[in-house]
């Protein structure tokens, strides 16, 4: 048996229903590999006391015959969720000593399959960012290193923690939020499974706002089951999220028969981009191959205004982002900086508190949305984002599921890509249209890079189908038989 | 439409975030880079395009109007900088 730490979600679940081992053991494996893993930075709070009083708490309910789907099971939480009494920082300056006195939904969802916290895991500033570089709390640091190259990687972004702690083998899977690209990009990254679900899907309420109508909450995990697994967990209506959606939750798992045959995939000719690097083109027909020879059929389609997709997420997501944003005034929570009146104490405040980058964007979302200026920007995006939409709506109609690179390139080094947003924005690429679109995406590690570095390629379902996405997943998953690690694993060596 | 120092003064403002004045002129030429690239939209055709209120087709639900929560002062205010007798404390607004 490896090391408990070790084991991929669903092995320990069924390891802990077999009586192999308990929910403390587990969990203790687990803190040791939270501890032993410190150099990535990769967690803003670690929760040792908490998650050893919940792992008890859930050998007992197991006792008692009340196991969850998740019983027993340590994860780590994106420090974007809110979490009663815990420190929850969005990775912002501006939160300071916040310990909100509610639950998010999906964390409380959690714990009520008897899922274990371990902790809060690092992001970008309101998962503003690619490179977990935007972090007050500091960069995160990628298990991964380029082959015969000793610099640090960054994990991508926003959900850079989460996706490192996974990847590093301390927790067995972590919750994310993607906005634009920020589960499946760091996903990608790490080579491990990232999930966007269909918006509406995860509820958002008690999640610290970034852009709302792109917000969704999923699963960062090792294996394609175990994102299954979470999201059954995370998923579900909410009356206290507007827009959170009505329908069943599926039983994911089951989804997974790895039939696929007769499956129309669609391979976008656009998302062939010029400068896109040889390998991820070639993995791109690699996984093309792998979905035939399992009985899909290939068809080239066409999304006509996917260069469109980027330009049109950074008006969107800053204009929601600056409005989101405005409640950081220094009088309710977090930090305050003082200032002779209510508007100095406010300038003040936010000009501390605020990133550069943050800062940045809630300046461009201010002006897009300026007298004279908003029918210009943010209405005319608002149009294009229809036009995007209309374009995944129409390929639907004739196909199942659209595969894609999730990345235009493996992870790069700390502080490349910095002096230029654009140059950093442009990571997003391949992930933004489905997050505009509100589709279901999944990033799943396929192939490794020239120097060593995990490569994802990335499959977009319709609206709530969720199963197709998963089932195609598992299909490449078991066609690419990944198994190459990180440099880094917790508790090794 | 070129953003410059005294514009981003402007939006700043409105913003109600404090820019140093040293750092004006690099701010504007970041945001002008980010203005440049995004309006490339512009080349696009959108009349008669309905812009975007909702990504999944859904009437808003419907709820009583009633309170269903509420009655913790000490909750709400607990994360404040600052706070008396249930009240969030700011600077003086009236002279």
């Amino acid at each position: 048996m490896p090391p408990l730490n070790e084991q991929t979600l669903s092995a320990a679940r069924d390891g802990l229903a077999e009586g192999d081992f308990n929910a403390v053991e587990l969990t203790q494996a687990h803190i040791a590999a939270v501890e032993a893993a410190r150099p990535l930075n990769a967690f803003v709070t670690e929760t040792p006391e908490r998650a050893l009083a919940m792992a008890a708490e859930s050998d007992k309910r197991r006792s008692a015959g009340q196991a969850g789907m998740l019983e027993g099971i340590p994860l780590a939480i994106k420090d974007l969720f809110c979490t009663e009494g815990v420190l929850t920082t969005a990775g912002s300056h501006i939160l300071d000593g916040f310990q909100p006195p509610y639950e998010s939904t999906v964390t409380a969802n959690l714990w009520n399959q008897g899922a274990v916290m371990l902790g809060k895991a690092n992001m970008d500033e309101f998962a503003m960012g690619s490179s977990n570089m935007t972090s007050f709390y500091g960069a995160v640091e990628n298990p991964w290193r380029r082959r015969g190259d000793n610099r640090p990687l960054v994990p991508g972004g926003s959900s850079g923690g989460s996706a490192a702690v996974v990847a590093a083998r301390c927790a067995l899977a972590a919750t994310g939020t993607d906005t634009g690209g920020s589960i499946r990009q760091p996903a990608s990254f790490c080579g491990i499974v990232g999930l966007k679900p269909t918006y509406g899907r995860c509820s958002r309420w008690g999640t610290v706002a970034f852009a709302s109508s792109l917000d969704q909450a999923g699963p960062l995990t090792r294996t394609v089951r175990d994102a299954a697994l979470m999201l059954r967990a995370m998923a579900g209506h909410d009356a206290k999220d507007s827009t959170s959606v009505d329908r069943p939750v599926p039983d994911y798992e089951a989804a997974l028969t790895g039939d696929i045959r007769g499956l129309k995939v669609g391979i976008p000719t656009e998302y062939r981009v010029d400068g896109m690097a040889t390998e991820i083109d070639t993995l791109w027909q690699q996984g093309v191959d792998w979905l035939r020879q399992a009985g899909a059929e290939p068809v080239e389609i066409s999304l006509p205004h996917t260069r469109y997709a980027l330009p049109t997420y950074y008006i969107v997501a800053p204009a929601e982002a600056s409005s989101n944003l405005a409640r950081y005034d220094g009088v309710r929570f977090g930090l305050r900086v003082p200032g002779n009146t209510l508007d100095e104490m406010y300038e003040a405040t936010r000009g501390e508190g605020f990133g550069a980058e943050v800062q940045r964007r809630v300046l461009i979302g201010t002006y897009v949305l300026s007298a004279g200026y908003y029918d210009a920007y943010y209405n005319k995006a608002r149009q294009v984002r229809t036009l995007i939409a209309n374009d995944f709506a129409k390929v639907f109609e004739t196909i199942d599921v659209v595969l894609t690179p999730t990345t235009p390139s493996a992870a790069f080094a700390v502080g490349e890509k910095m002096d230029d947003p654009i140059a950093m924005y442009l990571n997003d690429v391949f992930t933004v249209p489905a997050s505009l679109a509100g589709l279901p995406a999944i990033s799943v590690p396929a192939g490794l890079s020239g120097d060593g570095l995990p490569l994802g390629l990335q499959l977009v379902g319709r609206a709530f189908d969720e199963e197709t996405v998963l089932r195609t997943a598992g299909v490449l998953e078991e066609a690419a038989q990944f198994t190459a690690e990180p440099g880094f694993i917790a508790g090794r060596g | 439409m070129a953003v410059d120092r005294v514009t981003v003064a402007k939006i700043a403002k409105l913003a109600r975030i404090r820019v140093p004045e040293e750092n004006l002129d690099g701010l504007a030429g970041e945001l002008n880079n980010i203005l440049g690239w995004i309006e490339q939209l512009s080349e696009l055709d959108t009349n008669g395009v309905e812009p975007m209120t909702s990504v999944v087709a859904m009437i808003p639900p419907q709820r009583e109007d009633t309170v269903t929560d509420g009655g913790r002062p000490e909750d709400v205010v607990r994360n404040a900088p600052e706070s008396v007798g249930g009240y969030f404390v700011v600077p003086k607004v009236i002279e």
